[in-house]
């Protein structure tokens, strides 16, 4: 069973990459949260470098046959996390499994890349897609798109959108069925506005204007930049960073963990950490590349669009690019699910790679 | 292959598809590095500072305000711990529940809190804010014990103004105010912030930079709750100088406790160098009301009303001399050579001229009068006819010359310049030139003759100094008792008159008090020899039934002279009654006779005439 080729192939660059990153995001914990946070994530690591292993043992393709289960099972939990889920800050987001809280949400955005691949890889080869064929892909997102919002957890709600249509778009449709998505995305990003509560529209307003109310709803957005900014080029140094250390700096270790990392390195340190994971997206997109068919190019570009997605929202609302919305940056922020999830994906991105000059 | 496998033609879609999903990747890469370099390359200074500021608090350190002290260095105005409650928006989450902890704690308005906030937001949102000055003892209690309900709420030790003897010499020594946005805005007070409390008034507002010091500052780290870490910095606050005033204390007492229910002033003053013993006014105030801030209504009260109790009447209270007056026409009769002390006139009670009639105060009139005598007596006849001899040019000129009718440049505000008219006054003013019939009621100190109290006090000073003008003094020295910077008298000017004219006027002035028949033997001291003159003005250009103000200015011993006083006070009538004893008593008191004995005249000395 055990082929010698698989090791030969196995994908050391994005092991190396992998660990790059859980290093840096150790180190940058120990800074926002302390030895206990530290030790925690580092027990979600080990534990997800191990399902990383696990997850490059079988060949990938059986995920195509049990795409249905997996995402039945998904949905599932996500129905289940609404009856029994564990409320805390202001979200019924978590299932309590023994010791150790899961957050369906992080597996929804796996199984829906899974479901996605299969199918776009049974239906057809390429053909530029109309909006008709594309009536099941677009149920399968929405199903638990909507679940996920009724958690109410908007951000992971929009991240599965996000990923869905990045996965619909490198499929290729026409250029007709994309301009009539966008003159109905639009307008319909008018009508979801003006039907918006009062404090969701000052949300808006308050990204574009954080200053009208430093106290209030500016007070993350401005405090986050203040800690980017006064990093300078070189950083305040590890542990040295005041916005963090005076907890200036709102939710350090999970979402505004790069604005941690930013104050004490600087711009070479958070440089150099965006080109680890551009890198790892790189990475992604040449295994997508590189893999022999449809299912499994889907699957890896699906998994890479998840990482580059978290990470640009996240570390865009951090230095005020985005409004801020409750994202953590995938692989840094403090978190278990999101850890587990995510070396989950990395594990399957290592399948296909691993894989890439085998055939059925 | 099976339906999942790629043909040729896939591959080349897939690969330049994905050659774009990569420039796009590389782009926003390039859109966050960019980012990253407008926040921390181009604008990283800017965030510097604001995460600098962010992690400390200015505090300041309020300076010690200087004391005031009386001329023997007794304290009269101290400071005394108090607390101050601020709250610092920054660290006030739910700041609703706050204001109404606050106003079940001590009673504190939330719509005043949420003002003082409002106002100050704008400028400073990261700056703590003065909601309450002077907390209770009671007050300070709660607040500290309900610390934990009141998340950005402290009380801050700072002193608060004593005014240790109440309304003691209240018009003298002023009294503190809150700083307006103004004066903020104006630059006279550097280093002043909203809250801060300024001297407004009196000394404690004309010497407010002597008294005020520098306030410090602190610099310290806190942290996102506003707890304080650290201290990085610390300014020491530079207390204020204190201040020692001419003043005595318990002749100023003697002073305000004398015009109790009375409305008038009192200035003394040592003739030798202008220094002020005693300067009171009244009705008065009480300056400690202003220490916790005062409330509209009783404000509107004090500043309003028509007694004014806040116009200190001994430098601003500008009345008609009336036969104080005669002081200045005798130095001038004789100087000028109209009369002799020999001469001597016929007082048939009243005066024609013109078309007119002039009374003498008493009605069947003094029969034959020198000067002497007419002075004792106070004969408005004799000084009619020595008005007409000198005409109104001569009598202003002296009147000028012992420093009536311009600023004594005493070291307070809004001091008056009293009035010594001439023609060309007159021309200025009405148009219209001089009346004779004017000089004659000038001569006994009417028609506009204006004079202030302390302006009183000096001109009895000058006769009996020698003929020395010295600007009137309020400060002794200033500094502490160990670096004191002193002050000298100032001599504005000096009497250019002869030796013996001055003796003439002096005995005459002595006569008042002295001789039978003298209008001022209630000011008589058994154990000195006091020298002055009576005077009752009337009220200009009021109706004839207000009653006349009382004036007395005396000064004591005669030969050398170290008290001089003025004494007026309203529709008083007589001076010789109303006024006189005041002034006896406080030389008595200056001079240390007062526990000698209680009885201020013994039955043996000649009566003392009821006059003007």
């Amino acid at each position: 069973m055990f082929d010698r080729r698989l090791l030969q192939n196995f994908d050391w660059i994005l092991l190396c990459l992998l660990i790059l990153i859980s290093a840096a995001s150790l180190t940058n914990l120990y800074s926002a949260g302390g030895t206990q946070i530290v030790v925690k994530q580092a027990y979600w690591y080990l534990i997800g470098f191990g399902l990383l292993m696990i997850m490059t043992t079988f060949d990938y393709h059986a995920l195509e046959r049990l795409a249905w289960h997996i995402y039945l099972f998904t949905i599932i939990l996500l129905v289940l996390v609404m009856v029994i889920g564990v409320i805390s800050k202001g979200g019924q987001r978590w299932l309590k499994l023994g010791f150790i809280n899961i957050q369906p949400s992080e597996l929804a955005k796996l199984s829906i890349v899974i479901i996605l691949s299969r199918f776009f890889s049974t239906h057809g080869e390429y053909p530029d897609y109309r909006l008709r064929d594309l009536w099941q892909p677009f149920l399968l997102m929405l199903l638990p798109c909507l679940l996920i919002k009724m958690q109410p957890d908007l951000g992971s709600a929009l991240i599965l959108a996000i990923i869905a249509f990045s996965i619909i778009l490198i499929m290729k449709v026409r250029w007709i069925s994309l301009f009539i998505l966008a003159s109905t995305v639009i307008p319909a990003a008018f009508a979801v506005y003006y039907s918006m509560k009062e404090y969701q529209k000052k949300r808006i307003y308050t990204f574009f204007n954080p200053e009208s109310d430093p106290l209030g709803a500016g007070y993350h957005i401005i405090q986050s930049k203040i800690a980017v900014g006064s990093g300078l080029l070189t950083g305040k140094g590890f542990l040295k960073g005041t916005q963090t250390r005076l907890h200036f700096l709102p939710e350090q270790h999970t979402d505004f963990a790069f604005s941690v990392w930013s104050e004490e390195w600087g711009f070479i340190g958070s440089s150099i950490l965006l080109v680890l994971y551009i890198l790892l997206v790189l990475r992604g997109i040449s295994i997508a590349k590189n893999s022999k068919d449809k299912f499994g190019s889907t699957l890896a570009i699906g998994i890479t669009a998840i990482i580059f997605w978290q990470m640009v929202i996240n570390v865009g609302m951090t230095i005020g690019l985005f409004p801020v919305v409750g994202i953590p940056l995938v692989l840094f922020s403090y978190g278990g699910s999101s850890v587990l999830a995510t070396m989950l994906g990395m594990g399957l991105l290592m399948n296909i790679s691993i894989r890439r000059f085998m055939f059925q | 292959m099976s339906s999942s496998g790629f043909d040729q033609i896939s591959v080349e879609a897939l690969n330049r598809r994905l050659f774009f999903v990569t420039i796009f990747v590389c782009i926003v890469f390039i859109v966050l590095v960019m980012r990253l370099w407008f926040l921390q390359g181009i604008n990283g200074r800017s965030y510097k500072l604001k995460s600098e500021n962010n992690r400390t608090h200015v505090q300041r350190i309020p300076s010690f305000r200087g004391l005031i002290l009386d001329r023997n260095g007794k304290i009269l105005v101290n400071n005394l711990p108090s607390f101050d409650l601020y709250i610092s928006p920054e660290d006030t989450q739910d700041k609703e529940r706050v204001f109404e902890n606050l106003k079940t704690l001590i009673n504190l308005d939330p719509n005043e809190v949420r003002t003082r906030l409002k106002k100050e937001s704008k400028t400073n949102p990261y700056e703590s804010v003065l909601v309450k000055k002077n907390l209770t003892r009671e007050e300070l209690v709660s607040i500290v014990t309900n610390s934990f309900n009141l998340p950005g709420v402290t009380a801050e030790p700072t002193h608060k103004r004593s005014y240790i003897y109440g309304d003691f010499a209240a018009h003298l020594i002023g009294y503190l105010g809150e700083i307006n946005e103004k004066e903020i805005a104006g630059g006279q007070y550097p280093g002043s912030i909203s809250g801060d409390y300024i001297g407004k008034f009196g000394v404690e507002g004309r010497l407010q930079n002597v008294l005020n010091g520098k306030s410090g500052g602190k610099k310290v780290e806190v942290d996102a709750e506003g707890r304080q870490l650290q201290v990085i910095t610390k300014d020491k606050a530079v207390s204020g100088q204190s201040i020692s005033l001419t003043i005595d204390k318990d002749l100023q007492a003697l002073a305000d406790t004398m015009l109790k229910d009375k409305t008038g002033a009192i200035v003394a003053m040592d003739p030798q160098n202008g220094e002020i013993l005693a300067m009171a006014s009244s009705p008065s105030f009480d300056p400690n009301a202003f220490v916790t801030g005062i409330d509209k209504s009783e404000l509107k009260r004090l500043t309003s009303g028509t007694d004014s109790p806040f116009q200190n009447r001994a430098i601003s209270g500008q009345y008609a001399p009336g036969s104080v007056f005669k002081i200045v026409m005798a130095l001038a009769g004789l100087e000028e050579g109209v009369i002799t002390p020999e001469d001597s006139i016929v007082c048939p009670g009243s005066y024609d001229f013109g078309n007119r009639t002039y009374h003498c105060w008493k009605e069947g009139g003094h029969g034959s009068v020198n000067l002497h005598r007419a002075i004792r007596e106070s004969c408005d006849v004799y000084f009619y006819k020595l008005g007409r001899k000198l005409g109104i040019e001569k009598i202003a000129y002296y009147a000028r010359m012992c420093g009536l009718g311009t600023k004594t440049g005493i070291e307070l505000d809004s001091e008056k310049s009293g009035l010594i008219p001439n023609n060309e006054w007159k021309l200025k003013k009405y148009g219209v030139a001089w009346q004779p019939g004017e000089t004659i009621s000038a001569s006994i100190g009417q028609s506009f003759d204006l004079v202030t109290p302390l302006q009183a006090a000096r001109l009895i000073s000058v006769i009996f100094n020698g003929g020395k003008v010295y600007q009137p003094k309020i400060v002794k020295w200033i500094g502490d008792e160990k670096n004191k910077s002193q002050s000298r008298p100032v001599l504005q000017g000096e009497l250019k008159v002869k030796r013996s004219t001055l003796e003439i006027v002096k005995n005459g002035l002595i006569a008042v008090v002295n001789e039978a028949g003298g209008t001022g033997g209630r000011a008589r001291v058994k154990q000195t020899v006091v020298a002055g003159k009576t005077g009752s003005a009337q009220v200009a250009g009021l109706d004839k039934k207000i009653k006349d103000n009382a004036w007395f200015v005396g000064i004591a011993p005669a030969e050398n002279p170290k008290i001089a006083v003025a004494v007026i006070i309203e529709k008083g009538e007589h001076g010789g009654s109303a006024a006189g004893p005041l002034a006896g008593e406080l030389i008595k008191q200056y001079l240390g006779f007062a526990e000698e004995e209680k009885t201020p005249v013994s039955q043996d000395t000649p009566e003392s005439v009821e006059g003007d």
